[in-house]
C-alpha cells in the first residue's frame, strides 16, 4: 500500500500517463486524501459531486496555492503591458457567471440555438475528406490523432471564435507548449522539468500575444466569430473587456480543442481495444452515443482542472480540507470508483446510469459539451462506418505529457482498406 | 416446505395471478404501471382514469402551450416500457366497495381488484358563484383540455386577461400573457405573488418582477363578482377594493382540491387535505389504521414525512409523484420485510419572468430565511430556510446549479443558518422571518367524531360539515 503523497506523485509522473489507474485506485482508498499540506485530491465519486456544488470550493486561480506554485506570474505578461485575467473556468460568481452568460449568449441556446447545430455539414465533409485523403494515400496504416481526430475540431473551433485557420501551425506549438509546461509530479524539479515549464510560459505569453492581437483587430474592425461578438455584444451585460476575452478566447480554444482530439482518440483506441466492441457498434450504430459517454467515463479527456481551493473549512467524506488548501477534483478517479459503478474499469457500452463526471458539473460543467458531443459523434461514427477492420499498432499508444488533457499523442492504426 | 420457500412462492404466485386496479390515469398511475410490469408483475393491470386522453405532461401546460410553442395535445408522455393494462379512459370511477374489493365506475360497471392505487390527483378550484361561473372567457387551467382553451381565448388577443390568483401557475400565465404582449392584472388575496409556497421575502421580489415586467398586480385583494354581456361573455370584475376593471378573459387560479368525492363511505383517511398514507404508500383507514391493499401516490397522497416533524405532508411535485408511485408498486407486489419507504426531498421548479425558479425542500415549513448566494437585486440568488436553527428549504432564481449543497443540508438537517459561501455574498446575509401566513387558519375540514364504547366497538366517522348558521345555533 502506497502512502497518498506517493500515490499522487505516480499518478502524475509521465511514465504512468496511459495507465494512471491503479494510483488513482490507491488514493481512492481515502476518497478526499491529503496529498501535502496545502493540496487535497479528491478521488470518490460521492464526495467529488458534494464539492461540485460545495460554494465554499473556489475556483479561483488566484487563490490557489498550487497555481501559484505552478505558474508563478509570466514576465512575459506583463512586457505585454496588461494585467492578466482569469477565464470563467478560474473565477468564482459573479465575474464566472457573468463571463460564461457573454460567452453562452453567442455559443448557445437560448440566443444561438442555431450555432452548434450548423456546424454539422462542415464537420461531416471533413471527416469524409480526411478519411478520403487517407485512402487516396495507399497505405495500410495511418496516425488516427494527426490525420483524423486534430483537424476536425480545430476547424470548427477556429471558425467558431473568428481565428483564421491557417495560423494553426503557430497556435498548435504554443498550445502544446503550454499544456507540456504544466507538471504536477517531481519530475517538475528537474533540469529537464524547468525547461519545460519555461517553454510553457513563454509559448503562454506567445499565445496570449497572438491572441491579443487579433483581439485589437476584431475591437477596431468586427468580423465574423465570437471574439468579435464578445467585443461588441449589446446585451443585458455589455461587451466583454479586450482584456477578458484574452484568457476566455484562450480557454475556449485550448478547450475546444484539445480535449475533443483527446476524446476521438480514446474512443477508437478504447474500442479497438475490446474485442468485439466494433462488431458491436457496427451492428448497432444507436450505441455509438453511449460508447462515446463510456469513453469519457473510462478515459476522461479533462482528468482535473488545477486552480480549486478551500475557501473555508470543508468537511467531505471524513476529511476535513482546511481552508487555503488546493483541491484536485480528479474526475478521471471518481469515474471508476466502484462505489458508484459496478465493475468500474470494464468498457461497457450498454452501461446502465452512466452518470459520469467526465463533463465536470455545478457551475463549471463544460460550455462546450455539445459541441464536443456532435464533433466526436460524427468523427467516431465515419470512422466505425468507412474504416475497414482496423487494428491497433501499438497499445498503449504514446501519449502526451500533460496529465489534465490525458490522451495519446499517436494513434497508429492498421486496416484492409476506408469505404467509399 | 421451509417457511422461506413458502412466502417466496407467495410473492410469486401473486405477481402472476393478482389484479391490480390503479385509479387515476396521468404521470403517479402511469409510472406506477410502468414500475409494477418492471417487478415482474404479469397479473391484470387496469388503468382508469376520467380524461379521455392518455397520460400526459402538465408543466408545459402554463408554459410552453400557452405561449403557443407547443399544441396542447403534444405534451404525452413518454413511455418508459410497454404495460400491457386494460386501459379505461373517460370513465370516472365513482366509488370504492372495499368489502368486496371493487371499484365502481360511471357506466355501472365493476372492475375487481386485489391491490388498489389511488391516484386521482387533484382539480382545479371553480369560480365560487355558479352563474358566473358559467360565463364565457372564463377559465382554468389544470388539463390539457383547458390549456388548448386558454391558449386560444389568448390567441384572439384579448384587451385585458385577468388572472385571479398569484401562486405558481398564476404567476406563470401572467408571464405567458406578457411574453405574448397581453395586458395583464394579476389579483392576489395575499400580499404578494408565491407568499404561501415561497413567504413573503420572496413574494415582495416576485411582485417586482411582476411589475418591471408590466403586470398591473393587485394585492390584498379579492374578486368579488364578474359581469358579463348579453352574450353572457365575461366584460368586468368587481374587486373587494371597490374598483372595477374590464376585462375580455379571467383566469380562475385558486389553488385545487382533491379528487376524493368517489372515495366516499369507503372508510378512508380521506379528505381535504388528500388520502393519508403511510411513508411506505399505504392507505390509512377512517380509523388510522393502516390497509393492507390499498395503496396512494400523487398528489392526492398525503404521508407523514421523518424531516418534518412526521408531519403529513402532500407533496404535489413532479418526482414526488413519481418516485411515489415507484415506491407504491413496489410495496404492492411484495410483502413486509423487502418494503420501501418513499422520502422525497420536495424539489420544484417555475419558469416566470424569465426567470427559473427552483426549489428544494418545503419552504413553508420554515420561520427564517437568508440569502445565501448572489444578488436578490439582480434576480441571481439562492435564499435558504430554516427552522429552529435548522435547514429545511432552499429556493433559488437562476442560480439552481447550487441547489444540490442545500439538498444535501436539508437532508441531514444541517444547522440554520448554513455556512458561508467563498465567494458571491449576498449584500445582507442576515437571517430574517420568511413570513408565511399562519397555518391554523380555519379550514374546511369535516367533523370526524368517535363513535362506540366498548374499546373493541370504537371507531371513527365522517359528519357532513353543517352549515355555519346551524353550527351557530348549536
Amino acid at each position: 500500500m502506497m502512502t497518498p503523497e506517493a500515490a499522487w506523485a505516480e499518478a502524475m509522473r509521465f511514465e504512468n500517463r496511459a495507465n494512471p489507474f491503479p494510483f488513482f485506485d490507491e488514493l481512492r482508498r481515502t476518497p478526499v486524501a491529503r496529498v501535502h499540506d496545502d493540496l487535497y485530491v479528491v478521488t470518490g465519486y460521492r464526495e467529488l459531486r458534494t464539492l461540485l456544488h460545495d460554494p465554499r470550493l473556489s475556483a479561483d486561480a488566484s487563490r490557489s496555492p498550487l497555481m501559484a506554485k505552478t505558474t508563478p506570474a509570466a514576465p512575459d505578461d506583463l512586457a505585454v503591458g496588461y494585467a492578466p485575467k482569469q477565464s470563467f473556468i478560474a473565477s468564482d460568481p459573479p465575474e464566472h457567471d457573468r463571463m460564461r452568460r457573454q460567452v453562452m449568449r453567442h455559443f448557445a441556446p437560448p440566443h444561438s440555438p442555431g450555432l452548434i447545430p450548423g456546424t454539422e455539414p462542415d464537420i461531416q465533409q471533413l471527416c469524409n475528406d480526411l478519411l478520403d485523403t487517407v485512402r487516396a494515400k495507399g497505405d495500410n496504416r495511418f496516425d488516427v490523432v494527426d490525420e483524423y481526430a486534430y483537424p476536425v475540431p480545430v476547424s470548427v473551433i477556429c471558425k467558431i471564435m473568428g481565428v483564421p485557420v491557417e495560423d494553426e501551425p503557430r497556435f498548435h506549438t504554443w498550445i502544446f507548449g503550454v499544456l507540456a509546461g504544466i507538471d504536477l509530479s517531481p519530475d517538475a524539479a528537474t533540469e529537464e522539468g524547468r525547461a519545460r515549464a519555461a517553454t510553457g510560459r513563454a509559448a503562454g505569453a506567445a499565445f496570449r500575444q497572438y491572441l491579443r492581437e487579433l483581439i485589437d483587430g476584431y475591437a477596431q474592425e468586427p468580423g465574423p466569430g465570437l471574439i468579435s461578438s464578445l467585443l461588441h455584444d449589446d446585451g443585458p451585460d455589455g461587451p466583454m473587456s479586450a482584456e477578458e476575452v484574452v484568457p476566455n478566447a484562450q480557454l475556449m480554444f485550448v478547450a475546444g480543442h484539445d480535449s475533443t482530439v483527446n476524446t476521438i482518440a480514446h474512443c477508437v483506441l478504447t474500442t479497438l481495444r475490446n474485442p468485439g466492441s466494433l462488431d458491436l457498434l457496427r451492428s448497432r450504430p444507436e450505441l455509438i452515443p453511449r460508447a462515446i459517454e463510456e469513453t469519457l467515463r473510462l478515459q476522461s479527456a479533462v482528468q482535473f482542472f488545477p486552480t480549486r481551493s478551500a475557501a473555508a473549512d470543508i468537511e467531505v467524506g471524513g476529511t476535513v480540507i482546511p481552508a487555503g488548501a488546493a483541491v484536485i477534483l480528479l474526475y478521471g478517479a471518481a469515474n471508476r470508483d466502484p462505489v458508484r459503478f459496478p465493475n468500474p474499469n470494464q468498457f461497457n457500452p450498454e452501461r446502465e446510469d452512466n452518470q459520469h463526471v467526465g463533463w465536470g458539473g455545478g457551475i463549471h460543467s463544460c460550455v462546450g459539451g455539445p459541441l464536443a458531443r456532435l464533433e466526436v459523434n460524427l468523427a467516431f461514427e465515419n470512422f466505425i462506418r468507412r474504416v475497414e477492420n482496423p487494428r491497433l499498432v501499438q497499445d498503449p499508444p504514446p501519449y502526451r505529457r500533460s496529465p489534465m488533457f490525458r490522451g495519446p499523442q499517436h494513434l497508429w492504426v492498421e486496416f484492409d482498406g476506408i469505404a467509399v | 416446505m421451509t417457511t422461506a420457500s413458502l412466502v417466496s412462492d407467495l410473492v410469486t404466485s401473486f405477481k402472476a395471478t393478482a389484479r391490480i386496479v390503479i385509479v387515476g390515469a396521468s404521470l403517479a398511475g402511469l409510472r406506477a404501471a410502468e414500475a409494477l410490469r418492471d417487478e415482474g408483475f404479469t397479473g391484470s393491470l387496469t388503468l382508469i382514469g376520467d380524461e379521455v386522453h392518455e397520460p400526459y405532461d402538465r408543466p408545459p401546460l402554463s408554459k410552453q402551450v400557452l405561449k403557443g410553442w407547443v399544441p396542447a395535445e403534444n405534451t404525452k408522455l413518454p413511455r418508459m416500457r410497454a404495460i400491457d393494462a386494460d386501459w379505461r379512459l373517460g370513465v370516472a370511477a365513482t366509488g370504492l366497495d372495499r368489502a368486496n374489493r371493487e371499484v365502481l365506475l360511471a357506466n355501472g360497471e365493476k372492475v375487481p381488484y386485489d391491490r388498489l392505487l389511488i391516484a386521482t390527483g387533484v382539480r382545479s378550484r371553480q369560480w365560487f358563484n355558479p352563474d358566473e361561473a358559467k360565463l364565457g372567457g372564463l377559465f382554468t387551467l389544470r388539463t390539457c383540455d383547458d390549456a388548448a382553451k386558454l391558449q386560444e381565448a389568448l390567441q384572439a388577443r384579448p384587451s385585458r386577461a385577468l388572472i385571479v390568483g398569484a401562486g405558481f401557475i398564476g404567476s406563470e400565465m401572467a408571464s405567458v400573457c406578457r411574453d405574448l404582449g397581453l395586458e395583464v392584472t394579476v389579483a392576489e388575496r395575499s400580499t404578494a405573488p408565491l407568499v404561501g409556497a415561497l413567504g413573503g421575502v420572496i413574494g415582495d421580489i416576485a411582485a417586482k418582477m411582476q411589475r418591471d415586467a408590466g403586470v398591473d398586480l393587485r394585492t390584498n385583494v379579492s374578486v368579488e363578482a364578474l359581469e358579463g354581456d348579453a352574450g353572457g361573455h365575461v366584460r368586468r370584475a368587481r374587486l373587494s377594493d371597490g374598483t372595477t376593471l374590464d376585462v375580455d378573459v379571467v383566469v380562475a387560479s385558486l389553488g385545487s382540491i382533491r379528487n376524493i368525492e368517489w372515495l366516499d363511505g369507503a372508510q378512508l383517511a380521506a379528505g381535504f387535505w388528500g388520502v393519508a398514507c403511510d411513508a411506505g404508500c399505504r392507505a390509512f383507514d377512517i380509523n388510522g389504521v393502516v390497509t393492507d391493499t390499498i395503496f396512494v401516490a400523487g398528489d392526492i397522497a398525503r404521508a407523514p414525512h421523518v424531516l418534518y416533524e412526521y408531519q403529513f405532508l402532500s407533496i404535489e411535485h413532479v418526482d414526488a409523484a413519481v418516485l411515489g408511485a415507484q415506491t407504491a408498486a413496489h410495496n404492492m407486489v411484495n410483502l413486509e420485510t423487502n418494503r420501501r419507504p418513499h422520502l422525497p426531498l420536495p424539489q420544484f421548479w417555475s419558469a416566470q419572468f424569465g426567470v427559473n425558479i427552483k426549489g428544494v425542500g418545503v419552504c413553508s415549513f420554515a420561520d427564517e430565511i437568508v440569502f445565501t448566494q448572489g444578488s436578490p437585486e439582480d434576480l441571481r440568488f439562492v435564499a435558504a430556510y430554516g427552522r429552529k436553527g435548522r435547514i429545511v428549504a432552499a429556493v433559488s432564481f437562476n442560480h439552481g446549479k447550487w441547489l444540490d449543497y442545500y439538498a444535501a443540508m436539508i437532508e441531514r438537517s444541517a444547522p440554520f443558518p448554513p455556512p458561508p459561501p467563498g465567494y458571491d455574498l449576498p449584500t445582507n446575509a442576515e437571517p430574517m422571518p420568511a413570513r408565511f401566513r399562519d397555518l391554523r387558519e380555519p379550514t374546511g375540514l369535516p367533523d370526524v367524531v368517535l363513535t362506540g364504547h366498548d374499546p373493541t366497538s370504537r371507531g371513527a366517522e365522517f359528519r357532513p360539515k353543517r352549515p355555519k348558521s346551524e353550527g351557530a345555533n348549536s
